[in-house]
């Protein structure tokens, strides 16, 4: 059968089950446009910004496990694809980002709109391609979601210059994938995995430290038995909330810079953690050589890089998560059906305590300006457990982390280790469109928010209600927040105003319906007004409290045991010299 | 090895022939902070495979680490590490050094003793072509030194691993576990 390069893209993108594509079209990718009209059953959704459309497909993939999509034509089309794609490697998402290149003729001679992108992208993406021959197209497209899709997932891009694209090609599908540098471990060690249970038996302060990489091995079950098997405390990452239901009652929530004293005093503590998917970010340790000083490490990672990378490890494990978590679950059960389960009564009940003690706190007045967490908490209590929670980066990422309960994996969405201002709206988007049935609430920052605000106007143009609840506090929080703490009070590029722009005016302007609540007793009627809106999206513009900080808090570079409970206890450093590097 | 504190690694990279790969390598290494002391690329036994020689100077950051990211590039097919001792290392010099006068028999005696190669004369320089072992070149070079060395140009160290298997049959040590 012949068919054009742009046709082969999009059956090839059919035959990876493809449903829908965030993009936005320009000159050298326009043939991708054509076959859209009547030749390909792909739902294209326009977005208003290649950021949106990146970020978009992201969102879907992390609430549906599968591979986003997003395309974009040559030049400022695929620079402005940079940030989600980097994004994207940083968290591990799944995407695959198409775009238009200049024809090859003449590639390299600073054609309009032409920039090198697969230059540019290498070192933000799994893997690249540059595609000169249009016979190549399906088992580019075929290699390109595989790749993106196993081992430690992530973006790849695929680079189709205009006339590939516009070529007459014979369509064949291969019927496999011929990538003989690439060849994931799966399977973990069975030998490895009776040593580490011989750890967990001998552990007296064990702790499960879970991260991302449980969600995307989907393996939550796996991590629920072997947790309830050993009688294991769980701490849930960033990216990880949601992979272990917070309602449990060995479920100790975040650890990290802003995680909960018990979470992360429990790693400190521990004599044995079981770090399943996870990678010793500095966000988790703090400073390195003071994080978990008297534990031993097992590290179950499918990727081997990451293995000993930043901590030293007893027992290392490749392979995929939900395999090694099985086979470490049924081991620890044979053994302890000889032995019993160890008492560790002391240690549970010192976590208990800690919890009971130190909880997160903040203090709403009834006659007093609104709190961030009180919004979380409001926003928490009128939804239902299948309410997916959106959020980018800042202060209220954090205080969403902290006070949205989750009970299920692939409900928690956020930009974590690249911390992309501007990640919500769009991200959400994406994730009502993987997930249809469920409701999608956005909570973002006034300063993130404007960042991706276009994308509304997608929203609403293409039917993808859901609810975006801005915890406006006019400032870029998390920035004023350290200059606060670590640059004397002296804020500086932070102040945003509250009220420019008016954010109701500027959702009923994107045909949204605009919400606001100025006070602690507006909160409630206002979450029911938007959570009874179904045929469109809305957009809440909560006025909190500006002085509101996130607690407890590591500062950077310090150890997790000098945490820092609450603002009676932050000792403000004045001396620049010793602020903190971020 | 050459420079006696023990920094520098010498690991050979099975790639596969397609475009930018020697960027993706190049980069990674730039990224990560690691510093590369030499890079030599070509042909193999097997078409659609190039190799690389790769002289890793390793100050902060282990030897592991390299290996690791470079195996996760997916155009990278096998990585080995050479051990001390464990490798025929090899490189190929080209120097065109001042001789006229009684420089000249000086240099033309020096590259008898090294068995180099004189592949150009002028009246005033002569060019010297020298293959061998870092060790020997460092040794020829300083010698030359002394007469005036006008140009310099070095392939970079390459190295096949001892013994009678192949590059495809060894086991990297590092990236696995």
């Amino acid at each position: 059968m012949k068919v054009t390069g742009a046709l082969a893209v999009l059956k090839a993108l059919e035959q990876e089950g493809v449903e829908v594509i965030f993009g936005i079209p320009g000159g050298a990718s326009m043939p991708l446009y054509d076959p859209l009209v009547d030749a390909s059953p792909i739902r294209h959704i326009l977005c208003r910004h290649e950021q949106g459309a990146g970020h978009a497909a992201e969102g879907y993939a992390w609430a549906t496990g599968k591979v986003g999509v997003c395309m974009a034509t040559s030049g400022p089309g695929g620079t402005n694809l940079v940030t989600p794609i980097a994004d994207a490697k940083m968290d591990s998402v799944p995407i695959v980002a198409i775009t238009g290149q200049v024809p090859t003729p003449v590639v390299g001679n600073d054609a309009f709109q032409e920039a090198d992108i697969t230059g540019i992208t290498m070192p933000i993406t799994k893997h690249n391609f540059l595609v000169k021959d249009p016979a190549l197209i399906a088992e580019t497209v075929r290699e390109a979601f595989h790749i993106a899709s196993t081992g430690r997932p992530g973006p790849v891009l695929i680079d189709l210059p205009k006339d590939v694209l516009l070529a007459e090609t014979t369509w064949s599908w291969p019927d496999r994938v011929n990538l003989p540098g690439y060849k994931p471990t799966t399977k973990g060690n069975q030998r490895q995995v009776g040593e580490a249970v011989k750890l967990i038996l001998a552990a007296k302060q064990p702790v499960l430290y879970v991260g991302g990489g449980v969600i995307k091995a989907n393996a939550t079950q796996e991590l629920a038995t072997l947790a309830t098997t050993g009688r294991l405390p769980v701490v849930t990452t960033l990216m990880a909330r949601g992979a272990f239901p917070d309602s449990h009652e060995l479920c100790l929530g975040m650890p990290g810079m802003h995680g909960n004293y018990t979470a992360v005093t429990s790693l400190q503590k521990a004599d044995l953690l079981i770090a399943l998917g996870t990678r010793f970010d500095d966000r988790v340790t703090g400073k390195l050589a003071a994080f978990a000083p008297n534990a031993k490490i097992i590290h179950v990672d499918i990727d081997p890089a990451e293995i000993g990378k930043n901590r030293a490890v007893d027992v290392p494990i490749v392979g995929d998560c939900k395999d090694v978590i099985t086979k470490m679950a049924a081991e620890l059960e044979a053994r302890q059906s000889e032995h019993g389960v160890p008492d560790r009564s002391a240690w549970l009940n010192q976590l208990e305590d800690w919890q009971r003690r130190f909880p997160y706190r903040y203090e709403q007045k009834p006659d007093g300006p609104i709190k961030p967490q009180y919004c979380v908490e409001r926003l928490r209590s009128f939804a239902d457990d299948d309410t997916i929670v959106v959020a980018g980066v800042g202060q209220h990422q954090m205080y969403a982390s902290q006070f949205w309960r989750f009970e299920h994996p692939r409900h928690w969405i956020n930009s974590g280790g690249l911390g992309t201002m501007g990640f919500a709206v769009p991200a959400a988007m994406g994730a009502k469109v993987g997930q249809p049935g469920k409701r999608v609430v956005a909570i973002d920052g006034d300063g993130c928010f404007q960042m991706t605000a276009q994308e509304l106007a997608t929203s609403n143009t293409e039917k993808i209600p859901f609810v975006t609840a801005i915890l406006n506090n006019g400032y870029l929080g998390m920035v004023r927040q350290w200059q606060e703490l670590f640059f004397d009070e002296r804020y500086s590029g932070v102040y945003l105003n509250p009220d420019v722009p008016d954010y109701v005016k500027l959702a009923e302007a994107y045909g949204a319906v605009g919400l606001r609540a100025e006070s602690p007793e507006e909160v409630d009627a206002v979450i029911e007004k938007a959570y009874s809106v179904e045929d469109r999206s809305v957009v809440i513009d909560f006025r909190v409290d500006p002085k509101e900080m996130v607690f407890p808090m590591v500062p950077a570079g310090a150890s997790n045991d000098d945490i820092i409970l609450g603002p009676e206890s932050a000792t403000p450093t004045t001396d620049p010299a010793e602020a903190p590097i971020v | 090895m050459s420079n006696g504190n023990g920094t520098l690694h010498t690991i050979s990279v099975l790639v596969e022939d397609k475009p930018g790969v020697l960027t993706r390598i190049a980069g990674l290494f730039s990224a990560r902070g690691f510093n590369i002391d030499s890079l030599a690329v070509g042909p193999t036994e097997t078409d659609g495979l190039s190799r690389m020689t790769i002289v890793i100077n390793v100050e902060s950051k282990p030897l592991e680490q390299v290996t690791k990211q470079l195996n996760k590039l997916i155009n990278v097919i096998k990585i080995l590490e050479h051990e001390a001792g464990s490798a025929v290392e090899r490189e190929l010099m080209l120097v065109k050094v001042r001789a006229s006068g009684d420089d000249r028999a000086r240099v033309m005696e020096i590259a008898e003793v090294f068995r180099v190669n004189i592949v150009d004369v002028t009246a005033s320089t002569l060019t010297l072509e020298a293959t061998g072992k870092p060790e020997k070149l460092e040794a020829l070079l300083s010698l030359l030194q002394d007469f005036g060395v006008v140009e310099l140009s070095r392939t970079g160290r390459i190295a096949l691993g001892r013994g009678d298997r192949g590059i495809r049959e060894r086991v990297l040590k590092a990236a696995n576990d």
